[in-house]
């Protein structure tokens, strides 16, 4: 029997540019007590946000992703052209049909390969990533757009304080490429639907819910382990990561995960991403978005090695190391 | 109740865990961990901070304290009473 062909896979992936968008209209912590029953001193103790950006309604996250991708594409030096597969993870497309990656790839000028969604929730950006490493270092792809994108305001209760104050709107973009070595080490991840109900949307009349002090036990709790694995998994040490970019869930999460990563041998200077303070829970762009403001700010250096690890509803968790472009 | 080699009961001994745990959790002085007082009223511990203080509890008592029981446990002493009998 005469064997199929397969493609020609490489050596190993990296991230060859990264870009993110953000809505123009900034929302306080002022702006949202004077609205509802909060302060600017109840947020910032118990989420740590400050500032948050909302979506007007003309700006579709279509558009945000579009925006992030066409900038990762630049960051990148690369054109349309170049790509082969654009991969758009997110959970709050306004329909389930049509997708969000085919509109993005079609806004972008992407003709060629697979356009898809993924839904991990807030591992979504570190799922798809995974997926897009697979296909570049298969051969399958030379490059892929990988974005994260939400609005998560169409599905917020605007006036539910537990979950208005938290989840904002956002893109944030990478594009994966081939290297000779491994830049993207291999993907720790799982899933735990016994916990399924923590965080949902029930149904097309529904909002965000999620019960705080479940998701809290276990995102402080059985995340670490998840980012200690992937580190083991890319044959490095916890002392050897520069840049810890949890998902911007809650500043009380991520600085009980970093707590316990560097009881595990983390660096106490290892630096950790706090974009939510200005950026609040953006889901799956929270991830890219905060690793392409720390790169601009100048927080963080091309070539330092950076963890990654998102977690949310599903639930859902997925973590790897990466070298940041 | 039981009584160890010291004279000190089982539950002084949980309490003196807990107050530790909720002094490096909230910033409570440890002094004020103290069996009548109410988590949220009179230490002025939130939601986020009583899961941290039970999963810190169940590490450090051997103890399983789920969410709908912490919900439950209003004072110190619902705690150390709730942590010594499940213990």
């Amino acid at each position: 029997m005469t064997a199929f062909n397969v493609s020609a896979s490489v050596g190993g992936t990296r991230i060859v540019g990264l870009a993110s968008h953000q809505p123009e209209n900034v929302v306080s912590n002022h702006d949202l007590a004077a609205r509802m029953e909060t302060s600017d001193e109840w947020i910032r103790e118990r989420v740590g946000i400050v500032n948050r950006r909302f979506a007007d309604k003309d700006e579709s996250l279509v558009d945000m992703a579009a925006t992030a991708g066409k900038k990762a594409l630049e960051d990148a030096g690369l054109t349309a052209a170049d790509i082969q597969g654009v991969i758009v993870a997110t959970c709050t497309m306004p329909s389930p049909i049509p997708n969000a990656a085919a509109q993005v790839a079609d806004r972008i000028g992407v003709k060629a390969g697979p356009a898809f969604d993924v839904n991990a929730a807030c591992a979504g950006f570190c799922y798809a990533l995974a997926t897009a490493s697979d296909l570049v270092r298969a051969g399958t792809a030379k490059h892929v757009l990988v974005i994260g994108a939400e609005k998560l305001t169409d599905w917020v209760d605007p006036e539910d304080r537990s979950t208005a104050i938290i989840f904002a709107d956002a893109a944030g973009a990478v594009v994966v490429g081939a290297s000779d070595e491994a830049n993207i080490g291999p993907v720790s991840w799982g899933s735990a639907g016994d916990l399924a109900e923590t965080i949902t949307i029930k149904d097309r009349n529904s909002f965000i819910h999620q019960e705080g002090q479940s998701v809290f036990r276990w995102a402080t709790t059985q995340i670490a382990p998840v980012a200690i694995r992937a580190v083991e998994l890319a044959g490095i040490e916890l002392s050897d990561v520069d840049v810890f970019v949890p998902h911007q869930a809650n500043l009380r999460i991520i600085d009980a995960i970093a707590k316990r990563l560097r009881a595990k041998g983390a660096r106490d200077d290892m630096v950790v991403a706090r974009d939510i303070v200005e950026s609040g829970n953006t889901s799956s762009a929270s991830i890219p978005m905060a690793l392409d403001h720390m790169r601009a700010a100048g927080e963080i250096s091309s070539g330092d090695v950076v963890l990654l690890v998102g977690f949310g509803a599903g639930l859902s968790y997925a973590g790897q190391v990466v070298r940041c472009p | 109740m039981s009584i160890d080699g010291k004279g000190t009961s089982v539950s002084d001994n949980v309490l003196a865990g807990l107050a530790e745990i909720v002094e490096e959790v909230a910033g409570v002085a440890a002094d004020d961990v103290t069996a009548e007082k109410s988590f949220v009223d009179d230490l002025d511990i939130d939601s986020l901070s009583m899961v941290e203080i039970a999963v810190q509890a169940e590490d450090k008592f051997g103890v399983k304290i789920p969410d709908d029981e912490l919900a439950n446990l209003k004072t110190v002493g619902d705690a150390v009473k709730y942590i010594t009998a499940n213990a």
